[in-house]
């Protein structure tokens, strides 16, 4: 089972849900996909491994061989590419890798070569039997979703993994939403947090996966959150008040699951109610 | 010569568009004639690399000054080693910059004065 935990809003608490679920549930994956900042580890402290490069495949020009036909230019919708009168100059941070220009290249004057952009890193925790799988794109890096990407071949389907995505509604979440199970929407109880999580179900119904909503900070704000969901008929799974122990745990980096023992039942509870979810869709 | 104007419309009465890969027009001037040619810019609104494509339209032509206001790492790379002579501007109207710039009062740019794409995304996270 594929649990994405994501919301359009940035800092409603993504990585608490990810890292409380996984330490409620054991036995369990957790991706961290937010590969721009990964900050599951901040909460697990667990000794992280380098196990993987990420490249990206780039073009490479034989200028002896290039006779400026401008194919390449012309195929390249990222305008990685660009023709100057007596040059072909190339963007490597435009391109998406995806090695049209070579195939289109009637000379034969393109050829492939790898760039690194990122690396995947793991550590396991013998306690809690959890693997922390996490992608760390390379600063200055601007496309996380090969990143992502390749995190992802890593799921393990027999197990519960548990993917935390980056915040919004662009390319690195799709990347990460994408094939999963059941996706979980975190959000607020304020304005922005409604709009944002609007965005976002707008995005995880076009990808047509089921979801339900988590409100964390419950308390704040206001009902605006729960009235949307009541509409729009999506499920509120967990609320998670806005409570001094849990923000003091949060402080400290500690999952809260830890020291409150009601919440490891929660967060299991969630589990089972996500499975039903899986269940009840593949019947009908 | 040809003297080349980022612009928010068409003809030389328009007005200076200080955004070089994202403007609607470049009004291409003759400053020996004051004839002038403009052109709508296709890629305004390309979700990456707007900047590489406006500056091969704008080498294309044969233009040899660049009046704008911003130009991003890419499109300054393509300019530069086409030799555009990258002039700074961004108010008033098109006939307006080619005064000052007749006058010697444009400055120079030098280096890639916008952030272009990649390092802006740190703000608005998300793409590719």
């Amino acid at each position: 089972m594929k649990i994405a935990i994501a919301s359009g809003k940035g800092g409603t608490g993504k990585t608490t849900v990810a890292v409380n679920l996984a330490l409620a549930m054991g036995n369990a994956q957790l991706l961290d996909c937010d590969v721009e900042e990964p900050n599951c580890n901040l909460f697990l402290g667990f000794e992280l491994e380098k196990y993987e490069d990420v490249t990206i495949t780039i073009p490479e020009l034989d200028p002896q061989k290039c006779t400026l036909c401008g194919r390449c230019v012309d195929f390249c919708q990222y305008n990685a590419v660009a023709k100057l009168p007596e040059s072909i100059m190339f963007f490597p941070k435009l391109c998406h890798g995806c090695g049209g220009c070579a195939l289109v290249c009637p000379e034969d004057a393109i050829m492939e070569k790898k760039r690194p952009i990122g690396r995947l890193e793991k550590g396991i925790d013998d306690r809690f039997n959890i693997e922390l799988l996490q992608g760390t794109l390379d600063i200055g890096e601007p496309m996380a979703s090969p990143v992502i990407k390749q995190l992802q071949t890593y799921i393990d389907q027999s197990t519960v993994a548990i993917i935390d995505s980056p915040p919004g509604t662009a390319c690195p979440v799709i990347a990460s939403v994408a094939d999963m199970d059941f996706c979980l929407l975190v959000t607020e109880p304020t304005p922005f947090g409604l709009n944002d999580l609007s965005l976002a179900v707008e995005v995880i119904r076009q990808l047509d996966i089921p979801f339900g909503v988590v409100i964390n900070r419950h308390g704040t704000g206001d009902g605006r959150v729960e009235e949307y969901c009541k509409k729009e008929k999506i499920p509120i799974l967990m609320k998670i008040p806005y409570d001094r122990e849990i923000a003091v745990l949060y402080s400290k980096g500690i999952p809260f699951v830890q020291e409150m023992p009601e919440w490891k039942e929660n967060f299991r509870e969630l589990c089972r109610n996500i499975h039903k979810f899986i269940s009840y869709r593949e019947v009908f | 010569m040809k003297i080349c104007v980022t612009a928010n419309g068409s003809g030389p009465e328009a007005a200076v568009d200080k955004r070089f890969g994202r403007c609607s027009h470049f009004v291409i001037v003759d400053p020996d004639t004051m004839e002038s040619e403009s052109m709508e810019n296709n890629n305004s609104s390309a979700s990456g690399g707007a900047g590489v494509r406006a500056a091969q339209d704008v080498i294309g032509k044969g233009v040899d000054v660049l009046i704008t206001g911003n130009v991003g790492p890419n499109a300054f790379d393509l300019l530069s080693s086409a030799d555009v002579d990258m002039r700074m501007s961004s108010s008033g109207s098109v006939l307006e910059a080619i005064e000052a710039y007749r006058s010697g009062l444009l400055d120079a740019i030098n280096i890639a004065n916008s952030p272009g794409k990649q390092n802006a995304r740190r703000r608005q996270r998300g793409s590719g």
